[in-house]
């Protein structure tokens, strides 16, 4: 046994205490702050299920089609949604959907700006990589209990529990993707005198913007890898459904529910990175591998 | 923020002192320097590589300016340093008189956008722009509308010689073709310095002799001041008012492409020197006998190159040379012509030295 040098409870104890008096006196404040958020994931998921099912199936199916131009990835997506519209799960797949959309937005909101602030100052970067470390390898629960007990349990936790787990790989990806910007385009447009500005978003964006919408693509499957936790603390969808799978032993249930996670991350991944692709041609450069 | 005070001085681009030295040691590497040690030194013992070792050039206005060397000499590192691309580890830099060192960052930014333009040995083109936005680029940034600077940009992209391809891709293009839109990019400015790093390196022969006296032509009629990187000497003496010799990043020579050509300051430039073809470098007045002469069924001005007399010679015995009011005022035989051309023969030199030769620069 490790011999005990010093007693840590007085430490542990003074965590739990500090939490609690945030709990106490801040929870009104944090779910002032937290609700446009809820907002947004209201209003997508109102959206997605007062759409009808085959508006919802024409458009993604469309969608498909424009990002590849050939039958095969719109026929596969066709077929992926009637599979979850015969197997009862529309309705849970569309509040897995908004969950997902409203964290994979919120992480371009916040990850592309701390991305962008990353690429430009090493000291930056050597303050955020650790963070952003930290945030991929703490087990969830170890904040989702914090912010059950500030938020209570519901969408907001799951909501911020997503979030931090699917922000990273924006952020690196984003930093990365300004960074290998050729440095003879950007000595060229410090030459002709353009500002930070006309740079960034001239320059350094649109070449970076493979490497983004492939940290967006992570992102979303990030997303959608969280949402049986997230049901946990009550976002409902599919993540539910696999829950009380496992907990009335019904295999079929959490089986079924958990190839209808399946499908729709094969759903946004092929689409997204088509696009990607598509985008990749047009500004004519090298496909990007990570 | 038009804060920038030019004036007309007699000096377009001063560098007086400039040391560039690479790498975190850079006091260690300048006591070295001081102490006369060769780069190769320098580097082995500090880790620092010199850049550019107490430069000092004065570019006239109105001039072509050649700064000529081997790989690695320096020659990008030093045209970098006049719209601070590059800052110096120490030396001055004036472009018109204003201290370029000394500028804040909306000052630099103007006089980036107004006074210098540049093209870049690797070319950096925007990937994502068609060639004709890529030649709007500068304007753009300068503020210009859409219209106005799409339709400069058209029109030079016609100059340089890519009508038809304004709506590629750089990607789409040969080197040479990216390297004209490069061109095409920094003439649309219209700036009084045009700062080209290797702007012709990558062009065939036939264009790049087109483009050669484009340039000239552009310089006389427009009176710009340009400021010309290349590796080949005979470029350099084609279009070079004034010529540097850059070595490790010390200038060896400069001076008018003729004087370094018939006499070279050390081996290194002798070996330059040896495979050029002198008679583009040397000009009659420098070579000529003065006074007048019976009335010559052949006569060329004084700016004349012993390359442009030489065919004369096919059906007279000499050649006269006239002022620009048709005066005689000299003249050259093909004994002279050869004399001059052949390397290493005393009486050339001879004959040289005596010559009036710095008469008009
Ligand atoms: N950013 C840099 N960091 C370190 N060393 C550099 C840097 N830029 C240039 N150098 C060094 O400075 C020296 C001169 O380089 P420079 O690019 O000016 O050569 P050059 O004369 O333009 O050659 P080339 O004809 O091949 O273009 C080289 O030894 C090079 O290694
Ligand atoms: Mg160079």
């Amino acid at each position: 046994m490790f011999p005990e040098f010093v007693d840590t409870r007085p430490l542990r104890r003074a965590v739990d205490d500090a939490l609690n008096w945030v709990v106490a006196n801040w929870g009104g404040a944090f779910e002032a702050a937290a609700r446009p958020l809820l907002g947004l994931l209201n209003a997508i998921q109102f959206a997605l299920l007062a759409t009808p099912w085959w508006v919802i199936i024409a458009l993604v199916t469309l969608a498909a089609w424009l990002a590849t131009r050939q039958w095969k990835l719109p026929a596969i997506v066709f077929a992926a949604l009637i599979f979850l519209g015969v197997m009862d799960l529309w309705e849970d797949a569309m509040i897995t959907t908004a969950l997902m959309i409203a964290a994979t937005l919120t992480a371009i909101v916040v990850s592309i700006p701390v991305g962008v602030w990353m690429s430009r100052s090493l000291r930056v970067r050597q303050v955020i990589t650790p963070i952003l470390d930290l945030m991929q390898t703490l087990p969830s629960f170890v904040y989702l209990i914090p912010t059950v007990m500030i938020f209570g349990p519901g969408k907001i936790p799951a909501l911020l529990a997503t979030i931090v787990y699917a922000a990273p790989p924006l952020v690196r990806l984003t930093d990365l993707g300004l960074r290998s910007v050729d440095p003879a385009v950007i000595e060229a447009s410090r030459a002709f005198g353009a500002n930070p500005g006309q740079r960034l978003l001239g320059v350094q964006i649109p070449l970076a913007l493979p490497t983004i919408l492939a940290g967006i693509n992570q992102t979303t499957m990030m997303a959608l890898a969280m949402v049986v936790i997230a049901s946990m603390i009550g976002a409902g969808g599919l993540g539910y459904q696999v829950l009380q799978g496992i907990g009335r032993l019904e295999v079929s249930r959490g089986l079924f529910a958990g190839l209808g996670i399946v499908v729709l991350a094969i759903i946004f991944d092929r689409v997204t990175q088509s696009f990607g692709k598509q985008l990749q041609a047009r500004i004519g450069l090298q496909e990007v591998r990570i | 923020m038009n804060a920038i005070r030019y004036d007309s001085s007699d000096v377009a681009i001063r560098m007086r002192n400039v040391t560039k030295i690479f790498g975190k040691n850079s006091l260690a590497a300048q006591a070295l320097l001081d102490a006369g040690r060769s780069k190769t030194d320098v580097q082995a013992e500090t880790g620092c590589v010199i850049g550019l070792n107490d430069v000092s050039i004065d570019v006239a206005p109105s001039q072509i300016f050649v700064v000529m060397g081997l790989s690695g000499s320096g020659k990008s590192t030093l045209i970098r340093h006049v719209n601070r691309l590059i800052e110096p580890t120490s030396g001055e830099i004036l472009v018109d008189g204003a201290d370029v060192r000394q500028m804040a960052n909306d000052e630099l930014r103007h006089f980036r956008r107004h006074k210098v333009a540049m093209v870049f040995q690797k070319f950096g083109l925007l990937p994502h722009r068609s060639v004709l936005d890529n030649v709007a680029y500068g304007l753009e940034v300068r503020g210009v509308g859409r219209h106005a600077r799409l339709e400069k940009a058209a029109k030079w992209i016609e100059t340089v010689g890519l009508a038809g391809y304004e709506k590629s891709r750089p990607r789409e293009l040969s080197g040479g073709q990216q390297q004209r839109v490069g061109l095409a990019r920094a003439l649309a400015l219209d700036t009084d310095i045009l700062l080209m790093d290797e702007a012709f390196s990558a062009l065939d022969p036939l264009i790049r002799s087109g483009m050669q006296d484009q340039l000239i032509s552009l310089q006389r009629s427009l009176n710009k001041t340009i400021l010309f990187i290349t590796h080949d000497f005979d470029e350099a003496l084609k279009i070079g008012d004034r010529v540097a010799v850059l070595r490790d990043g010390v200038v060896q020579q400069q001076g008018r492409p003729e004087e370094i050509v018939l006499r070279p300051a050390n081996d290194h430039i002798e070996q330059f020197v040896r495979d050029v073809n002198k008679a583009r470098a040397i000009h009659v007045s420098s070579i000529m006998e003065q006074g007048k002469f019976s009335v010559c069924d052949a006569a060329v001005p004084p700016t004349a190159r012993c390359d442009d007399v030489l065919p004369l010679f096919a059906a007279n015995q000499w050649v006269g040379v006239i002022d620009e009011f048709g005066h005689q005022i000299g003249r050259v035989t093909s004994q002279q012509v050869i004399a001059a051309l052949a390397r290493h023969t005393p009486p050339a030199r001879q004959l040289l030295q005596a010559s009036p030769g710095e008469q008009h620069e």
